[in-house]
């Protein structure tokens, strides 16, 4: 057991990796062998992510560190006299385990859901292969140590990603999308390929420890930071630079759409590694918090206002989704501006953030799989051409309910638990944050309720079938049941799993460039 | 101006070029050749990190007995990312190839079903 | 519609053709020891192809290279090259279980210039061999795709 724990985080980008290639192999033998395949490797995949977890939160989220190749690196002395290990390595702290928990979940549901969604559709196999290649460059972007390493299964996961949306050629809106989101993400990241240049020029390095325990905060430095800033905002959907999220959720298969969210966050959680363990307290936290707080806002309003226009049902969750990025925005962002002076409440905040982005996974995944379900009824995806579904698919109407109330954070659901952090937290920063995310929420359960409006209730239709079938249903429903037990019992996992998270960026600065540089 | 300093000017002035095209042309295939671009200034960038004055490649095959060897990694940087251009070339092309069967153009003003 | 071109050019790829596999296949089996390696060498291969098919049209090359079978080339390549990272799962993914173990390419490599010992690196060459076999099937496939695609849009 503890070989397989030590081995999980190579295993964990090397099994899905496994899959991709393996797929289109296996996919021969029929659809049956492939989704028998494709779903035991996306439960050992979990498995793997949840031992990890149990191993990480075991030891409170202290880091810990994976070397590829062999146990001992061999060190070149720099000209800063400083020798640097020479290894590729995989760092998994508190934060890493916990995000690898949510791609996991999403993964997995994702998985499991196309197995029934797919069942009309010719060329699944190559889809599966994709959403496994993508499933490995998330978990790689989650628990490398290497800048150069991010880049890469950064950009793994934007080319698996945009195959994704574009994978039903059929469908010209698809192509159009798929062609915006692959031209951004290429900008996004090479505007981290040129930031990692710019850092490796200055300090010989690409370990995200070393270069931390050398940066000086120069203004190179800073223009290094901002291209990260831009390049990972701007793949994490952050407003202005959202343009391609609602074209890139809204035109993927609606399975996908879910693991694309779980995308965004992780360049949000790229972002967060880089603020908080790369740079840390070398630059001024106040203002860059700030930066980030005004982003937050202007996500969250955006998102919402955008959301509350749309007829496409899945436009509109798209929207949605963008705004809860700002959620988390806002809950780190606020972290981040009192990081220097570490009072409680920007801890608050912290965990806020962080635990938000797994409530915001499970019920923009639950909502992204419920339209699935509705678009595949119907046959359309226009609001104004819906109505009655309520009569015929029950449990949807209900699953939809809960994913919407957790969405716009009413309680008792888990959107509630993490968006009262936010809240209580920002308010002490100051109360006009607080006042414009609540307000948000409120509007966004107002859009919600237009949703269910158009959707569920009104007369019943001709030619909708029952309920949907049991293979759609349980991931839902598991989805659902996270939403649930996450609300009910926040305290527990805010305690067990956010807090190691949200101690790992805040604290773990210098745990996290020990491990690698020894005592640092 | 030193001269050495010269491939990084280029660099900014081909990543200034490829964020012009992208930003301001209309067609398809020009804003796949501009991504191309501000690629190539950022490989030309990482690539220049690596040079040092007399330094010979760091190959032992038949080396020469020099000084100095230059540290492989900026090289291997690139490659890598030239890896990854290649494909994301690739599959930006062939979105224009189905974008031009659907729409009949590749002219962006005409290709904007997605809007709001 | 004569999907080929020119004799001119036709004649010269029948010459470069040969030399350009050659070449591919030397910079993927070289590839521990110089410049190059199983991308370079696989982009060269897969140029060559490249080469048939603009010389010679989609008809000309019909039935010599499949697509299907590329494509399960390419998986075999991925798999084998993932395959020689899990060998080595004993100490670590990715450790190079044949280096200097004095069976196929363990052989000792001397310390600092030398002439090239071609049985040495372990792993290496054959996670070269991996690569190159994906990526010269894999762009060859690529190739091959968009040039479908361009044919029926000819057509249509």
């Amino acid at each position: 057991m503890t070989a397989l724990t030590n081995h999980a985080p190579v295993l964990l980008i090397a099994i899905p990796l496994l899959g991709a290639f393996a797929v289109p192999l296996i996919g021969k033998l029929g659809r049956q062998a492939r989704n028998t395949f494709v779903g035991l490797i996306a439960l050992i995949t979990a498995a793997f992510a949840g031992l990890l977890a149990a191993h990480i939160f075991g030891q409170a989220g202290a880091p810990s560190l994976y070397v590829l190749g062999g146990h001992q690196g061999f060190g070149i002395p720099l000209p800063s006299g400083l020798s640097v290990p020479i290894r590729i390595i995989l760092e998994v702290d508190g934060m890493g385990a916990f995000m690898a928990l949510i791609t996991a979940l999403i993964m997995l549901t994702g998985a499991f859901f196309s197995f029934s969604y797919w069942k009309e559709r010719s060329g699944g196999t190559l889809f599966y292969s994709l959403l496994m290649l993508l499933t490995a460059g998330i978990f790689g972007m989650e628990l490398t140590g290497d800048m150069f390493n991010f880049f890469v299964f950064l950009e793994i996961t934007s080319i698996a990603a945009c195959g994704l949306i574009g994978f039903r050629v059929w469908l010209k809106t698809s192509q159009e999308a798929g062609f915006k989101v692959m031209a951004l993400y290429t900008l996004s990241g090479l505007f981290v390929l040129l930031a990692v240049g710019l850092l490796y020029g200055q300090y010989g390095g690409l370990n995200i420890a070393y270069l931390a325990s050398a940066l000086t905060g120069s203004t190179i430095d800073i223009v290094a930071l901002g291209l990260l800033l831009t390049g990972l905002a701007l793949k994490a959907g952050a407003v202005p630079l959202h343009m391609w999220a609602p074209d890139a959720y809204g035109e993927a298969p609606a399975p996908m759409s879910a693991v694309l969210v779980a995308n965004s966050q992780a360049s949000l959680y790229g972002l967060f590694r880089i603020l908080f363990t790369l740079f840390g307290l070398t630059i001024s936290v106040g203002a860059l918090g700030w930066i980030l707080i005004v982003l937050a806002l202007l996500t969250i309003f955006v998102g919402v206002t955008m959301a509350l226009i749309q007829n496409d049902i899945k436009r509109l969750i798209a929207y949605s989704a963008v705004s809860q990025i700002g959620y988390m925005l806002l809950g780190v962002g606020v972290g981040l501006a009192v990081s220097a002076a570490k009072p409680d409440f920007g801890f608050v905040a912290m965990q806020g953030g962080i635990f938000h982005m797994l409530n915001d996974a499970a019920c923009i995944g639950l909502l992204f799989f419920v339209s699935g379900v509705i678009i595949r009824a119907t046959g359309t995806r226009d609001l104004n051409r819906m109505g009655g579904l309520a009569h015929s698919m029950k449990w949807t109407s209900v699953l939809f309910i809960i994913g919407a109330f957790a969405l716009a954070g009413v309680p008792p659901f888990n959107g509630f638990a993490s968006k009262f952090l936010i809240y209580e937290a920002s308010f002490k920063l100051s109360p006009f944050l607080a006042v414009i995310a609540i307000l948000s929420s409120i509007l966004l359960l107002a859009v919600f309720v237009k949703v269910f409006q158009a959707a569920f209730l009104g007369a019943k239709q001709e030619g909708i079938g029952g309920e949907v079938p049991m293979g759609m249903m349980v991931p839902m429903v598991a989805l659902a049941l996270v939403v649930i037990v996450f609300g009910l019992f926040p305290g527990f996992f805010v305690d067990k799993i956010v807090t190691p998270a949200a101690n790992a960026l805040w604290y773990g600065r210098d745990a996290y460039i020990g491990l690698v540089l020894g005592g640092g | 101006m030193n001269i050495g300093n010269l491939p990084f000017v280029v660099a900014a002035l081909l990543v200034a070029f490829g964020i012009y095209t992208f930003l301001f042309k209309r067609n398809l295939i020009k804003l796949v050749i501009g991504v191309s671009l501000v690629e190539t200034g950022v490989n030309l960038f990482l690539v220049t990190l690596g040079y040092r004055t007399a330094g010979i490649a760091p190959i032992y095959t038949f080396a020469p007995e020099a000084e100095r060897m230059v540290l492989p990694t900026p090289q291997a940087l690139t490659l890598t990312s030239i890896v990854i251009g290649l494909a994301t070339t690739a599959l930006l092309l062939s979105f224009a190839v189905f974008i031009h069967r659907h729409y009949g153009t590749l002219d962006v003003r005409k290709v904007k079903e997605l809007r709001g | 519609m004569n999907s080929g071109m020119s004799l001119i050019v036709r004649t010269v790829t029948r010459l470069v053709y040969g030399l350009a596999l050659v070449f591919g296949f030397y910079v993927i089996m070289h590839g521990h020891l110089t410049p190059g390696g199983g991308f370079q060498g696989g982009a060269v291969v897969a140029s060559a192809f490249a080469l048939l098919l603009v010389a010679f049209g989609a008809a000309g090359i019909k039935g010599r290279l499949n697509h299907h079978l590329l494509q399960t080339l390419e998986e075999i390549g991925a798999l084998a090259f993932l395959a020689l990272g899990f060998v080595g799962i004993g100490t670590a993914f990715f450790y190079n279980l044949l280096a200097n173990s004095g069976s196929l390419f363990g052989g000792p490599v001397p310390l600092g210039p030398n002439a090239g010992v071609f049985n040495a690196g372990g792993t290496l060459p054959l996670m070269n061999w991996a690569v190159g076999l994906k990526v010269m099937t894999g762009i060859a496939a690529i190739v091959i795709a968009m040039l479908i695609g361009a044919r029926k849009e000819e057509t249509e």
